[in-house]
């Protein structure tokens, strides 16, 4: 085929543009900033460079809270909500009645605004002087309670963070799930059937490393999710994280940007650049342990 | 050990909901598969075949009729209480495992009384590979073996837990045509050193015949016939039968029987003394035909010849012919003249089947 | 015998219809999690001001429904304007992205040029940049030239996606190259040839990816969020936050809720009538956010 290399360029042009302006340069401007002490937003001066913002954001008690929250919400949600909706999936492919209704159903809080819906999760958990709230009704129920979820002690607010993340992943890993259950061919189960395999064993010998290679699909997207964790905290505690003890890594960055305690991109950049390396250092982990756990692929 | 089926039927619901009526997949099925035979279930696609031999298997419930094996009644058991083994057509090696461990997997479920000693797994595993000639590939994966490797490995699986009866999901149909006759030496030959019942399901008619001894042609989810793959062939029951068996297929006319002898168009053929006036379809094999220039009874207009060796198939027409061209085999020595515009053939007696044209049942005489 | 069959047979039975019974009642309990929020937010809606705020202990069901709240939702708020501009948004972002993706993807899998395989190399691996890196300086950008509060400002970050790119390039060069010739030579335009041969060849995958991204949009926080802080350029999300935080006085709940159901019905709406196309496009490779 004759080569039309102006009319490709062309092409790409828009495309280009856009990407330059707003992936590449910024992705090699924020490596700047972030060696540039003492930045002056108004001015746009600075002292010199050095990796001063560094050791500032590191030594900064808001950023080692938020440090401390999202390693808690990664560790905490990211097994359970693999593990849940592998649970549910297995259950979903088991049955045919309804199916279709549950997976409607369970697609949902996809669709959903992360802000409308925390507030509403808010509302649920969140005890006032007139009401103890939805979820303090149940507890009290069974004896226990009532527990303030939203301004109360920190393991309450953990729990309704982590609470709304798991209620906010599942859509997408159940999606994920069934449809890499539903790809494993028929046969294997019928030749298991053949010689009485007991269903836990169908699940773990064959069912599982079957699956495995989109089970650590999910544990690497949902590691990366988790970390850049921020609007649904904002949902529940609103936009003063810091004051709330809830803010995350990506909050971080955007207090710094802008808002009250704003206007320092330098920081923010260093704090950025922290987080992609702690990103790209699970990621690497989860890939290597991948390729010695996960057999087939 | 036998498998005996009697009167097995089994319905689907029908796959469009609007339509109440089931979907009969395999109706009536009446028959014993005698010990230590190998059984070929032969027919097109979608005749009900598969069906059976999952009913067999027990992966599927007959919704009527009985299974028995030997003297017991296994219909309401689950596979694995049946003994069977079964190769499926996708070979279901699990891609995770090693051969070993695919060949292992069957033992390693039994629990209780039936646990086996790592040391006995093993022994019986290596016997099982010896018996399909892979015993240097234990360590492979299946993604890293031949077509043909994996069906051994299928078969091995299959057969290690020593069932009384293997079953066999159309075991040729992933591999090229030299595998295929080679793999099919390979099937008898494991049947007849290890003289269990087996049973498989093909669509190809030169793979049941090969191999079989005996065949059950079906179609539409009855059973058309049953027997020894040279008597069906020589002898079929029907129409269908006749069709679906011998390449080239079997070529039809619409015939005539007046006064005691068979007519195609105005020629008489042969004499068919028993059967009464009326039209009739009329299968002639293509190694029916002979050559005969002077006393050939049939007159065809010659369209063209081709020789393939030993052989020649002869292309030609007629007006009685249903279809296009009909197509007989000859010895390549008495072929006639390609410029020729006309050949006459005399036509062998017994390989001329009379149906009747309405249910296609076979007319003898 | 025939006893031991019947025997297994029995409890396999009894064993099976535990098991469904077991499976009905866990994937129920999952679906009334996932649909509690939703009705709780629809039940709140329709309760009055007072109502709400006399019980001590919340009230599963509403015996006088109020339509009041939602008359409040669009007067003491601008909720029509945090929808118009949200509307607003995700057509524009989503209008401009189809003309520069559809451009780029058709020059990845239909014209050949020098160092194409390349480029798109380079292209895949901006994949892997997060957004979080490269906000701040587009904040900074936008801020430099003067777009803060504009819709401009709002989309032009956000019309470049390399991952539909991608997924449109697969798809156009699943079009058989024999149709291309074809067209040259019935002397068609490379132009003419996209619109009238490609795009309607390939409708069904770039109808996904205006779903997905009209998705994204709707629900877009944080970007937003940096560059508008004059209320007449909130976007929805943006909007549930200040009503959240200011609107209505303190604590009128029921309002919020109302808010907060017109927020979510357009998006549900448009799930429920192209569920299968926003699955299996999700699960071809979006994730949340």
């Amino acid at each position: 085929m004759e080569k039309n290399n102006n009319k490709a360029w062309l092409y790409l042009l828009p495309s280009l543009i856009f990407l330059g302006i707003f992936m590449i340069y910024p992705l090699f401007d924020v490596m700047i900033y972030s060696v540039e002490e003492g930045y002056n937003f108004a001015s746009q001066s600075f002292f010199g460079y050095g990796t001063y913002n560094f050791s500032y954001v590191l030594r900064d008690p808001y950023f080692l809270q938020a440090l401390k929250n999202t390693f808690l919400l990664v560790i905490i949600t990211v097994p359970i909500s693999t593990g849940l909706a592998l649970l549910i999936s297995v259950l979903l492919n088991s049955i045919t009645r309804l199916r279709d209704m549950f997976q409607t159903i369970f697609f949902l809080p996809y669709v959903t605004n992360t802000l409308a819906v925390g507030l509403v999760f808010m509302l649920l958990f969140k005890k006032t002087p007139y009401t103890d709230g939805f979820i303090n009704m149940i507890l009290h129920w069974f004896g226990m309670g009532p527990v303030d979820f939203i301004e109360g002690p920190y393991w309450a607010k953990m729990f309704v963070t982590c609470f709304y993340t798991i209620w906010i992943v599942m859509p997408f890993k159940i999606l994920i799930l069934t449809s890499a259950l539903a790809s494993v061919n028929p046969d294997y189960y019928k030749a298991a059937r053949v010689d009485g395999t007991p269903r836990w064993r169908i699940f773990t010998r064959i069912t599982l490393p079957m699956i495995s290679p989109m089970i650590f699909y999910l544990v690497i997207t949902g590691f990366i999710g988790a970390f850049k964790a921020y609007s649904d905290e904002v949902a529940l505690f609103g936009t003063n994280l810091n004051a709330a003890g809830m803010n995350t890594i990506v909050g971080y960055v955007y207090d710094m940007l802008y808002g009250d305690s704003g206007g320092y991109p330098s920081y923010a950049s260093a704090a950025a650049l922290l987080l992609f390396a702690i990103v790209l250092t699970i990621t690497c982990i989860n890939l290597l342990i991948s390729r010695k756990t996960v057999t087939y692929s | 050990m036998k498998i005996v089926l009697q009167n097995v039927t089994k319905r689907f619901p029908n796959r469009n909901k609007k339509i109440k009526e089931d979907v009969v997949a395999v109706s009536n099925f009446d028959f014993e598969i005698p010990d230590g035979k190998l059984i070929g279930l032969l027919g097109p696609s979608g005749c009900g075949k598969s069906t059976t031999l999952n009913m067999i298997c027990g992966l599927e419930q007959p919704t009527e009729g009985r299974i028995l094996f030997g003297e017991d009644d296994v219909t309401d058991l689950p596979p694995e209480n049946r003994g069977v083994g079964m190769v499926f057509q996708s070979y279901a090696l699990y891609p995770h495992m090693t051969v070993r461990q695919n060949i292992k997997f069957p033992l390693e479920n039994r629990r209780g009384a039936d646990r086996l000693s790592k040391e006995e797994m093993e022994r019986m595993a290596k016997e099982a590979a010896e018996l399909v000639q892979i015993e240097q590939l234990m360590d492979r994966k299946p993604g890293e073996m031949s077509g043909g490797q994996q069906q051994r490995v299928a078969i091995a699986r299959a057969l290690v837990k020593r069932p009384k009866v293997l079953l066999l999901d159309e075991p040729l149909s992933n591999l090229d045509a030299r595998l295929r006759l080679q793999t099919r030496e390979e099937i008898r030959r494991i049947q007849r050193e290890t003289g269990i019942t087996m049973v498989f399901v093909t669509h190809d008619q030169d793979e049941a015949m090969s191999i079989s001894d005996m065949i059950v042609v079906m179609d539409a989810g009855v059973v058309q016939q049953i027997g020894k793959p040279q008597d069906v062939y020589d002898d079929p029951d029907n129409l269908f039968v006749a069709k679906f068996l011998g390449t080239p297929p079997i070529n039809v006319f619409n015939g005539r029987v007046k006064d005691g002898s068979l007519y195609l168009g105005e020629e008489k053929i042969l004499d068919t003394p028993s059967v009464g006036d009326g039209p009739v379809t009329v299968g002639i094999r293509p190694e029916g035909f002979d050559i005969d220039k002077e006393k050939g009874v049939l007159t065809c207009a010659l369209r063209s010849i081709e020789v393939m060796g030993r052989d020649t198939s002869v292309v030609a027409n007629h007006d009685a012919y249903v279809g296009d061209q009909l197509r007989a085999i000859i010895d390549s020595e008495k072929r006639p003249d390609e410029n020729s515009k006309e050949v006459r053939f005399r036509i062998r007696p017994s390989k001329v089947f009379l149906f009747d044209p309405e249910t296609g049942k076979r007319i003898r005489y | 015998m025939e006893q031991t069959y019947a025997k297994i047979e029995q409890s396999a039975r009894a064993a099976n219809r535990v098991r469904t019974t077991v499976t009905y009642i866990l994937l129920a309990i999952w679906a009334v999690i996932v649909l509690f929020p939703f009705y709780w937010m629809v039940l709140t809606s329709f309760k009055s001001y007072s109502a709400y705020n006399s019980e001590y202990v919340p009230q599963l069901y509403t015996t006088a429904p109020t339509t009041e709240n939602y008359v409040s939702a669009f007067t003491e708020v601008p909720l029509a304007k945090y929808f118009m501009n949200t509307v607003i948004f995700a057509v524009g972002t989503t209008a401009l992205m189809l003309a520069v993706i559809v451009l780029a993807a058709y020059a990845f899998a239909r014209l050949r040029f020098a160092g194409r395989q390349l480029t798109f190399t380079m292209y895949l691996a901006l994949m892997m940049i997060p957004n979080e890196l490269v906000i701040i300086t587009n904040f900074v950008t936008i801020t430099n030239w003067g777009l803060r509060n504009t819709f401009l400002g709002l989309i032009l970050p956000s019309v470049t996606s390399v991952f539909y790119i991608y997924l449109l390039k697969e798809n156009f060069e699943q079009v058989p190259d024999e149709l291309y010739k074809a067209a040259k030579v019935d002397g068609t335009s490379d132009l003419m040839y996209l619109f009238k041969v490609m795009i309607p060849i390939c409708r069904p995958t770039i109808v996904t990816i205006v779903i997905l991204k009209v998705i994204e949009c709707w629900n877009s926080y944080i970007w937003p969020r940096l560059i508008t802080d004059d209320q007449a350029y909130f976007l929805v999300s943006n909007g549930i936050q200040e009503i959240r935080e200011n609107g209505f006085g303190r604590e009128n709940v029921p309002a919020m809720m109302a808010a907060v159901v017109v927020v979510s019905v357009p998006l549900i709406v448009l799930f429920l009538c192209s569920r299968k196309k926003i699955m299996a496009g999700v699960s071809r490779g979006g994730t949340k956010g």
